[in-house]
């Protein structure tokens, strides 16, 4: 049976409309249109101010005055002979591998507690992750508080466990601060390791866990030759991010101590600062902020590398 | 302390005779596993004699896994008995003390360790010396002609080679029961075949007492010593393959078992019929004085699958008209069928089964 011809009509028409390429369908400059937000805030808020670093770190800026010559190096011969540069550096090396190490402990245990099935285990992780959303300065003060020097609970209680005999003053001594800011550290950038950690445990089978239970494996056996292996990939990445995040913190060193006693405690981050901002030598604060760049590149690249070769295939 | 039977030969003996005769080397007792709602395992009696290779079968979903995994020790009982050897084992006693090993269907082979590493596994748990182990590693993956592997990670080897991995892991330190969850279920139907004679064969070869689960009636069918048929929980029916095939306990087991299953006919209001495919044959193709009852089966449709012909098509009783019936004819049957005509089929009468329409339970339960 032929149908009428306009009865076939609205079918041919409506195809032709379709067959125009819209936007939704040229993936290269709906690619391009969707990306450009992110690369304009990432040029905008990253990108400038880098490169403005990398400007000043060539020239003779100071703050307050619109003046503006190259000097070449000057600014790195400056300041590699300078001995509280040598501390800073030292400190910033310090600072982050021991941090790191306390992390990578801590962030492991605490992971695999929070693993366990128990009641309240909600709350516990909840309660977990709160040094790392709560914003540094307020978090500093109630550190300031806990270290003060007259009002301490911390020497209140190894006062009365004995673990010390004469009172602390955390913040009067170079090796008391120095601890006091590492246990900081430790205490904001953990609760983010372990959270990629148990991410990580969580992406473990299970089975392979309950096959070494089988084979006859105790804890440590378990814990040493089949989880840790496994999680070291996701450990590498959440160590990559607290190297990067520490060596370059400005903020608890800034809060707690400024430095101080006698500029002991200067990270290269908080030099920067005092000398770019308070010194208002702009040129020579950048140079200092800038010298673990190559270094960072370096552990990126290094670490994103281990993490690629320890990647585990089914 | 248990007595040393093993100092005394004789008693040794007769220590085994009797936990072999009398209460199997794994005894489930009423044990059951409740997930909130889910029953999982719900009351399961079994008893595996020593050296048997006992299938656990069933559908997806009914249990199979979870008791075997209350069995190696990695899931506590809701409520029930293990014994393994004659011992209870409760949640006191782990998995390592249970003398078991166990083969998983995803293998779980420890990703970063190589193939002699997951081999070697179980053994340094042990604690055994190097030299040992080494030794006893390079037998296993030879028997199982991986010994050219050994170097590998396993995602540098194939399911195949895998599969074999984990079965040397398993077999490597001797244990008391192997068990094994679905492990031919990844491989490709080819190797599958291979996999299960070279399995049968080496489970007979070492006597181990071992618990084989798989959802496969064929796999169940081929392997078993004998086949206990789980559902929702429960076993329907334990026996040897050929006895579970001839004389199912409920229409459970009738249908789950067989490819096309067993054909079911309401035959009056408390009976059904049950009857093979393959026994459903052209009356003239039935011996001459054979018993057997006749059906009018009209034909709707008829495949030829090279060793045999499938017919589907439609029988009356006096109860239900138009019931559907499947006949398997082998190529040795040459009588003509068309599809759209009806002939005259029959069963002979030893054939029959008869299950009762209310419970699905079989009447002539243990019958010849
Ligand atoms: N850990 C668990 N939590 C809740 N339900 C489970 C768990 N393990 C198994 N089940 C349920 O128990 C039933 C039996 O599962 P399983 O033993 O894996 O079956 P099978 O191995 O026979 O396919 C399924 O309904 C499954 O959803
Ligand atoms: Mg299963």
């Amino acid at each position: 049976m032929a149908l009428p011809r306009e009865a076939r009509r609205p079918f041919s028409t409506s195809v032709a409309p379709l067959r125009r390429r819209t936007l939704a369908d040229r993936e290269d400059w709906l690619g391009r249109l969707m990306l450009a937000p992110a690369l304009v805030y990432v040029v905008a808020l990253v990108g400038v101010p880098f490169a403005l670093a990398l400007a000043l770190a060539f020239s003779s800026a100071r703050s307050g005055s619109l003046e503006f010559s190259w000097v070449g190096l000057r600014n790195f011969w400056t300041i590699l002979p300078d001995p509280q540069f040598h501390r800073a550096l030292w400190n910033t090396l310090r600072f982050t591998l021991v941090s790191q190490a306390l992390v990578i402990v801590l962030a492991v245990t605490a992971a695999h507690v929070l693993s366990a099935a128990f009641v309240g285990r909600r709350l516990v992780r909840f309660l977990l992750l709160l040094p790392w959303a709560a914003p540094v300065a307020l978090a500093a003060i109630g550190w300031t508080w806990i270290f003060d020097s007259t009002f301490s609970v911390i020497n209140w209680t190894m006062l009365w466990l004995g673990l010390t005999k004469r009172w602390l003053y955390w913040f009067g001594e170079p090796q008391l601060a120095t601890a006091a800011i590492i246990i900081v550290h430790v205490w904001r950038m953990f609760p983010f390791a372990t959270v990629i950690t148990l991410a990580g445990m969580s992406a473990i089978p299970q089975e392979i866990s309950e096959a070494a239970v089988i084979d006859g494996a105790g804890f440590w056996r378990r814990f040493f030759q089949v989880n840790l292996p496994l999680l070291l990939p996701i450990i590498t990445v959440a160590v990559l991010f607290g190297v990067v995040f520490t060596s370059t913190d400005l903020s608890v060193v800034y809060l707690l101590t400024r430095g101080g006693p006698y500029n002991s405690t200067h990270v290269l981050s908080s030099l920067a600062f005092q000398r770019g901002i308070f010194g208002g030598d702009l040129g020579q604060g950048a140079a200092v902020a800038l010298f673990l760049l190559p270094v960072l590149v370096v552990v990126a690249i290094l670490m994103l590398r281990t993490a690629r070769r320890a990647e585990v295939g089914a | 302390m248990r007595p040393r039977w093993r100092a005394h030969p004789v008693l040794c003996l007769r220590a085994e005779r009797v936990s072999a005769m009398e209460t199997g080397f794994v005894e489930i007792r009423n044990l059951h596993k409740h997930f909130g709602e889910v029953r999982a395992v719900d009351g399961v009696d079994l008893s595996i004699k020593e050296g048997e290779l006992l299938v656990l079968l069933g559908p997806s979903g009914c249990g199979k896994t979870t008791l075997m995994r209350m069995i190696a020790g990695l899931e506590v009982p809701t409520a029930g008995q293990i014994l393994i050897g004659g011992e209870e084992v409760d949640e006191d006693v782990p998995p390592r003390a249970r003398g078991v090993a166990m083969v998983f269907q995803s293998y779980a082979l420890y990703p970063h360790k190589t193939a002699y590493d997951n081999i070697a596994f179980p053994l340094q748990a042990a604690g055994m010396a190097p030299a040992a182990i080494r030794g006893r590693v390079q037998g296993a993956a030879k028997r199982f002609s991986i010994g050219h592997l050994l170097g590998r990670r396993p995602r540098q080897l194939s399911g195949g080679e895998r599969q074999r991995v984990a079965l040397s892991r398993a077999v490597v330190r001797d244990p008391k029961v192997f068990l094994f969850d679905e492990p031919l279920s990844n491989l490709d139907a080819q190797l599958r075949a291979i996999a299960r004679y070279e399995l049968k064969e080496l489970q007979r070869e070492l006597g181990t007492t071992t618990v084989y689960v798989t959802h496969d009636q064929v796999e169940a069918m081929g392997l078993g010593d004998r086949i206990a048929v789980m559902n929702q929980g429960k076993v329907r029916q334990v026996g040897t393959p050929q006895h579970v095939y001839d004389h199912p306990a409920d229409t459970f087991v009738a249908t789950f078992l067989g490819s096309p299953p067993m054909n079911l006919l309401e035959q009056d209001a408390h009976t059904i019929l049950g009857f093979r495919p393959e026994s459903f044959v052209p009356r003239q193709d039935i011996p001459a004085g054979t018993d057997a009852a006749v059906f009018q089966f009209k034909v709707r449709q008829v495949e030829y699958l090279g060793a045999d012909r499938l017919i589907y098509g439609a029988v009356d009783t006096p109860h239900r008209a138009g019931q559907t019936v499947i006949a398997d004819l082998p190529v040795t049957i040459t009588t003509p069928v068309a599809e759209g005509r009806a002939y005259e089929f029959a069963v002979p009468r030893r054939a029959l089964r008869h299950f009762d329409a209310a419970t699905g339970l079989a009447r002539d339960r243990g019958a010849a």
